[in-house]
């Protein structure tokens, strides 16, 4: 319903936004870092999209699954499924920059940093989502983001990477 | 069937067995490991999942790697860890077990590990315990060790992952073994479409080929073109009246040298619970050799016991996250 009268905006379009605003942040001593699984997919993209500088920069990248940093984990526990976490690079001293698909709450990006920090002191962390939906419950937002938009919080904004690996948005809503 | 292992949702609530654990769970405990072995491969090995939780070790019988595993695994999760050498203490003043978890559970311990030589100690405990209390079976008698099943299964995956495609081999004290029960449930599990057990008659339980494996008497025959090598540790401790003519002769016949070795496959691995009788039921230059993955199998065992308690103590519904 909210769909229709507020279409979702075109992922690979956002897609194509995050890159080249991110394209000037990559330099020397930088290194990406994707959040499992949507932030992963993005990444993959990215590390196509912005091939040149990445080489140019000798840009790093890894992948963190925050199940173990989660602080729903009392309440929810694992899901069935994680990965490991793959940061193959020296934290230490680095500018990470995290990406994720969708910024709700800013609790998974605490979780990321959590756990990053168990890597070694970074030099910074800022953070690119495809989509801010708005809803923040920590002083946390990313810096670069495709879009802006507004849902309540009985509708469920999800990437899906379809078989051809190109991303779209999904809109789910539950009963309250 | 009532499984006390399981929640009414079929979720993992003890570990007890593997007996009667589903092919699911099972892979999900050894996929969670994966995530905690990178874990243990950083600077600061420790993830805050169990913060502020109180893990019991409940040592009626003596293991010190096992206790000590389980204490590492819980200290990377950030819990905080009392090892109970019980039966040097209230046991021999005449504390039932009950009391003694009773009274555990009165200083608001959260999850315990139990070892005992009774088997069905820890499914005792389980079946006494608060609903909000996890157990874990690490060792009962004759009857199950379940982490060891799970970390010798994770080992195998990590060196030969084509599980439907392997020939195994558990070779020497069947009978007395707790791990070899466990080892085959979960090989049988897990879809490994071959399991052979060597042993002497004296140390096989009786129908053992009820368990879907088969029996070889002959070592040299029971070795042959097999992928993995699962050695057990001849049990003095457990052994009344004359079952062998000497640990000699045993080893003369059923120990593992790297002559007997060759005639596995060529890249076949070899494993063993500990703690090893060298020169017993296996050769040092084997239990040292490049084919050796034994002290793999220990650093395993953590990832195996971080997951297993990081399973139990969170809440269970399969986590959707926001």
């Amino acid at each position: 319903m909210t769909s229709k009268n507020n279409p979702l905006p075109n992922a690979e379009d956002l897609l194509k936004s995050i890159a080249s605003q991110l394209a000037p942040s990559l330099k020397a001593n930088t290194a990406l870092v994707g959040i499992e699984s949507g932030g992963v997919w993005l990444m993959q993209r990215l590390l196509n999209l912005l091939a040149k500088p990445i080489a140019q920069y000798g840009v790093e990248h890894g992948t963190l699954d925050v199940s173990f940093y989660r602080d729903d984990y009392a309440k929810r526990g694992l899901k069935s499924e994680n990965r490991p976490s793959q940061i193959g690079f020296d934290v230490e001293g680095k500018h990470i920059i995290l990406i994720d698909d969708v910024f709700y709450t800013g609790r998974t990006t605490r979780a990321a940093m959590n756990e990053l920090f168990d890597y070694g002191r970074p030099a910074s962390i800022s953070l690119v989502a495809l989509i801010n939906r708005g809803g923040r419950e920590l002083p946390i937002t990313p810096q670069i983001s495709g879009a802006s938009i507004s849902l309540d919080a009985n509708q469920h904004l999800q990437l899906v990477q379809n078989p051809d690996n190109t991303l779209s948005l999904m809109l789910n809503v539950s009963e309250t | 069937m009532n499984n006390p292992q399981l929640d009414a949702d079929g979720s993992l609530r003890h570990l007890l067995s593997i007996d009667g654990l589903p092919k699911k769970i099972l892979n999900q405990i050894l996929d969670t490991a994966e995530s905690f072995v990178g874990v243990a491969e950083r600077d600061v090995k420790k993830v805050p999942l169990l913060r502020g939780k109180t893990v019991c070790n409940l040592f009626f019988e003596n293991s010190t790697r096992t206790r000590t595993t389980f204490e590492i695994a819980a200290k990377r999760l950030s819990a905080d860890v009392i090892s109970l050498n019980v039966g040097a203490s209230s046991q021999s003043k005449g504390e039932t077990i009950l009391d003694t978890v009773n009274n555990l559970i009165a200083m608001q311990a959260d999850m315990f590990v139990v070892r005992h030589a009774q088997s069905g100690a820890a499914h005792f405990i389980a079946k006494h315990v608060p609903a909000h209390i996890h157990v874990i079976n690490a060792g009962d008698g004759r009857h199950s060790h379940p982490t060891q099943g799970l970390l010798d299964m994770f080992t195998i995956r990590k060196y030969k992952p084509e599980l439907h495609n392997l020939r195994v081999a558990i070779v020497g004290d069947v009978l007395h073994s707790r791990v070899a029960r466990s080892e085959i449930h979960a090989l049988t599990t897990l879809g490994v479409p071959e399991i052979r057990v060597i042993a002497p008659k004296t140390l096989l339980p009786t129908q053992v080929e009820k368990l879907g494996v088969h029996v070889f008497h002959n070592m040299d025959a029971g070795l042959k073109d097999v992928d993995v090598v699962m050695m057990l540790r001849l049990q003095n401790e457990r052994m009344n009246g004359a079952m062998l003519p000497s640990t000699q002769e045993y080893f003369k016949t059923y120990g593992l040298t790297q002559a007997r070795l060759a005639l596995a496959k060529p890249d076949a691995i070899v494993m063993h619970p500990g703690p090893m009788n060298r020169g017993v039921e296996i050769d040092s230059s084997v239990a040292d050799g490049k084919q050796s993955v034994i002290l793999p199998q220990v650093t395993y065992g953590i990832a195996i016991r971080m997951a297993v308690m990081a399973m139990l103590a969170g809440g269970q519904n399969g986590g959707q996250t926001s």
